[in-house]
């Protein structure tokens, strides 16, 4: 049996976390070779080295395909040996036809003036190969499906002539039946000698699809087999083995009975038009962690937002807060009944890097306090130092920008800011994201005092430990749907029941 | 050092460098670049750019731009002089009216950019096309003048210059009082202040500046009446950025719109409404540039955005928007009329000026983001 690519040692560090540490991988040739693997499990961090996204000298290790040594500066690089990647998020110009998208690096038209008559032809052809031959190559990608832009998406990797075909996720948009489409032309590939990585949670189609299945977890690489070795249970066992550590704080408040808030059918719609959450509806109990779990994909961020009103697709649903229905037409409206969010993209929808750390704290409470129109600079500091303190926000200057601090001070300059108008309920969207082992702890005790002073958590998480560790209560959601409820008190559900519900068990 | 860093030093790069640009222009133009009279007339002229940049701050804070500001000077121009001259209006009513209807021309490109989410870009080039159209058209294309006593005050006037004194002396009381009882508090609250002595070295320097100010525009013939309005809007300008929620939230729209939005500030509001100041700013830079012209005119105010524009950016308003301050914007626009009015009085021809100023916005930014770079 001869091996294609053969990884040596590799490790991948970034501040604060071990990513990826010491992978020794070989991917036979013509195979279908599924990685599989929690989020955060180094999947990712892996393709990134191999399709040169992480040049040569951000990692150690090596890299040997067809047994020549191979060092990939950029993805271009990886391309021109052979290694050719689909990314999760589609790399498509929504504006530009589908033979401009194929055909979009002119090294492979090499020459100064376009023939588009002679491309359209010549895109044809590749779109035949991925059985899309019902399109016409000059129809703009926008008007494409999903389905046909990921195989479109495929038909461009092709053109590269590669050895190597990685697909990152290549079902988590689509439908059942173009699932099915995607896998036949798999197959037809394969057949025709190309070698397959295939990354996916979703364990159905890795046992439908693969020829072996290596397991990640914690970036290590734990097992490499053939897929008759391996049963649905084996996995799951694998992908999640670990122990809880220590991190986890003994919860110091039981959750009361009464339920202070309900989210009640929830159907939410991204701008595709494509249903990502399929009426689901929650409760929140007084003092409760209500863990809410999913894999990407899941819609658990669709949800929230949706609650929170601001996703920016359309959704209908109810809201009650403490019995009493609420309309919640934008962020505002939970503001005001003491409902706070603490989104999963910090960058993009929580911190303010042009301001200081003090102002992004004060943020909300300036205009929660009873005079909304001037700003006591001295209060303002004397607030904001104390909470600084409570939550021990390592910063050496309070008027520093926030971007000098850590993720995990970040977080915690977020959570300060939601706390600072005393909510009573706070949606957390992947609390620990991108922080490091020791804030993380930090972050779960302060959520666990927070229940004590009265404060109730939906922390909606893609870590099994941490919903485990901390949770009172676990839903779980497999696409958009909620299809599975644990009672937590005891800490003592075990996470390959969870996985279970998560990858479309039932 | 230490003092460098203690004072922050940096902060006042710019004014740094306006005193460089006097010094070689002191030089070039044989000692005549600073006498009490040129500062005057200098002062004078950059009150004009100084009043459009003042309103575009909080614009491009926003991550936005206004084209149409130029525009709405000659407007308002053309309005006060058909008030005034053609219909002899009450000067003080056709003041308010022309104010008002700088609101109302800003309002105009503040609901099309925030509610109905048009670039501001296209909102304001198209009307700067609208306004100007409007003016020629209300005016028949003709000049308007000479306008009335009271408008030759506004545009010319000087304050009597035992007033200026007074003025210079209580604005230098009230500078101590305020500044001692933030040292005070500084301290109270434990934050980093300066020792005594450094705060009154700083204050010692202010109050220089301040008597310096009127001594020297009194030896010519006193502070321009209109200076005065312009460093009162300055002040509140300032004190509406630090110390209102409003001002905070400016800030933050601009710094990160979505994390704004999520946190329930009315980013459509404030972009209406900043937008709205900015036209009532440009209007008031529209009556003092007539009633300093004495005229109204088809081109006056032409390419004025282009100039508040570059003076926010000079004074460290950032294009990216969450940056920028008032102060500095008014330091640029005192820049930016040292140089047409060094030059000037050198002769440099006219093309020479353009390509100079367009160097000097570009060497600016290139310097300000150099400096951040090494941060």
């Amino acid at each position: 049996m001869s091996f294609i690519l053969e990884v040596k040692n590799i490790s991948k560090e970034f501040p604060g976390v071990k990513a990826l540490d010491n992978i020794n991988l070989r991917i036979k040739q013509n195979e279908v070779h599924a990685i599989v693997g929690e989020n955060g499990a180094g999947k990712s961090t892996f393709i990134k080295i191999l399709c040169g996204v992480y040049p040569f000298g951000t990692y150690d290790g090596e890299i040997y395909l067809e047994g020549e040594k191979k060092k990939f500066f950029s993805p271009k690089d990886a391309e021109e040996e052979g290694i050719s990647v689909v990314h999760q998020e589609l790399s498509l110009f929504e504006e530009m036809t589908v033979s401009e998208n194929i055909f979009i690096d002119f090294n492979l038209v090499n020459k100064a003036f376009i023939n588009w008559d002679f491309l359209n032809k010549q895109a044809l052809k590749w779109l035949k190969t991925v059985g899309l031959e019902h399109i016409n190559p000059t129809t703009k990608v926008k008007d494409l499906g999903v389905g046909e832009k990921q195989l479109l998406e495929i038909a461009k990797a092709l053109i590269q002539n590669p050895k190597i075909l990685i697909l990152d996720e290549p079902t988590s948009s689509l439908s059942v039946k173009e699932t099915e489409v995607l896998f036949n032309i798999i197959k037809e590939l394969k057949n025709k000698g190309l070698t397959f990585i295939y990354i996916s949670h979703k364990l159905e189609e890795v046992f439908k699809l693969a020829d072996t299945i290596s397991v990640f977890r914690d970036g290590h690489l734990i097992e490499t087999n053939n897929k008759e070795a391996y049963e649905r249970k084996k996995v799951i066992n694998l992908m999640v083995g670990r122990e809880i550590s220590q991190m986890y704080p003994k919860r110091l408040v039981k959750p009361k009975d009464n339920v202070v808030f309900e989210a009640k059918n929830f159907n939410v719609y991204n701008k595709f038009g494509r249903k990502v959450v399929d009426n689901a509806s929650i409760n929140l109990r007084e003092n409760e962690i209500l863990g809410l779990f999913g894999l990407i994909g899941a819609g658990r961020s669709e949800l929230v937002n949706s609650i929170y009103g601001s996703y920016k697709g359309k959704y209908v649903g109810e809201v009650y807060f403490k019995g009493e229905k609420i309309k919640i037409n934008s962020p505002i409206d939970c503001i005001k009944h003491g409902i706070a969010l603490l989104t999963e993209e910090r960058k993009l929808y929580g911190t303010i890097p042009t301001m200081s750390v003090k102002d992004n704290i004060s943020l909300l409470y300036l205009n929660q306090r009873k005079n909304k129109f001037f700003v006591d600079k001295y209060e303002e500091l004397k607030e904001v130092s104390k909470l600084v303190e409570q939550l021990k926000i390592k910063t050496s200057n309070l008027e520093e920008s926030i971007t000098t601090l850590s993720g995990g001070n970040q977080q915690k300059v977020l959570l300060a800011r939601n706390i600072m108008v005393l909510p009573e309920i706070i949606i957390i969207d992947e609390p620990t994201r991108g922080i490091d082992v020791g804030a993380k702890a930090e972050i779960y005790s302060l959520m666990n005092k927070l229940t004590q002073e009265g404060i109730s958590f939906i922390m909606v998480s893609s870590e099994l430990p941490e919903i485990i560790g901390i949770s009172d209560r676990i839903l779980v959601m497999h696409e958009g749907k909620i299809t599975a409820e644990f009672d937590n008190i005891n800490k003592n559900i075990s996470q390959e029941e969870i996985m279970h519900y998560a990858t479309g068990g039932n | 050092m230490s003092v460098f860093k203690k004072l922050k030093l940096k902060n006042y790069m710019m004014i740094i460098a306006l005193i460089g640009i006097w010094i070689i222009f002191e030089i070039l133009t044989g000692g005549y670049f600073l006498t009490p009279r040129n500062i005057s007339n200098l002062f004078r002229q950059s009150i004009f750019v100084s009043l459009l940049a003042i309103g575009m701050v909080w614009v491009i804070v926003l991550g936005h731009i206004d084209l149409s500001v130029g525009a709405i000077v000659g407007l308002s121009g053309g309005i006060l002089g058909i008030l005034d001259v053609w219909y002899n209006f009450n000067p003080i009513l056709s003041f308010i009216i022309v104010i008002l209807l700088g609101a109302v021309f800003g309002l105009w490109n503040g609901y099309w950019v925030a509610y109905r989410d048009i670039p501001a870009f296209i909102v304001t080039l198209g009307g700067l096309l609208i306004f100007r159209g409007i003016l020629i058209g209300i005016t028949r294309g003709t000049t308007i003048g000479p306008l009335s006593d009271f408008y030759e005050a506004i545009g010319k006037g000087y304050v009597n210059k035992t007033l200026g004194l007074v003025l210079g002396i209580i604005a230098s009381i009230i500078l101590v009082i305020l500044e001692m009882r933030a040292w005070k508090r500084r301290k109270k609250y434990n934050l980093k202040a300066l020792s005594l002595k450094l705060e009154i070295l700083k204050l010692t320097v202010y109050i220089s500046l301040i008597m310096a100010f009127v001594l020297i525009l009194n030896s010519y013939r006193g502070i321009p009446i209109f200076s005065l309005v312009m460093i009162a809007l300055l002040l509140v300008f300032i004190y509406i950025s630090k110390y209102t929620v409003f001002g905070r939230y400016i800030y933050a729209s601009g710094g990160n719109k979505e994390a704004a939005i999520i946190s329930g500030i009315n980013v459509k509001k404030i972009t209406f409404i900043v937008f709205i100041i900015n036209g009532i700013m440009a209007a008031l830079a529209g009556i003092f540039l007539t009633s300093r012209l004495d005229a109204a005119s088809v081109a006056s105010g032409n390419g004025a955005e282009l100039d508040a524009i570059a003076a926010c950016v000079i004074g460290g308003t950032s294009l990216m928007g969450g940056i920028g301050n008032v102060f500095g914007a008014v330091i640029g626009a005192i820049v930016m009329s040292s140089l047409d009015n060094g030059m000037s009085l050198m002769n440099v021809p006219m093309f020479w000026q353009s390509i100079i100023k367009g160097l000097v916005l570009i060497f600016a930014v290139w310097f300000d983001i150099a400096s951040k770079k090494r941060d």
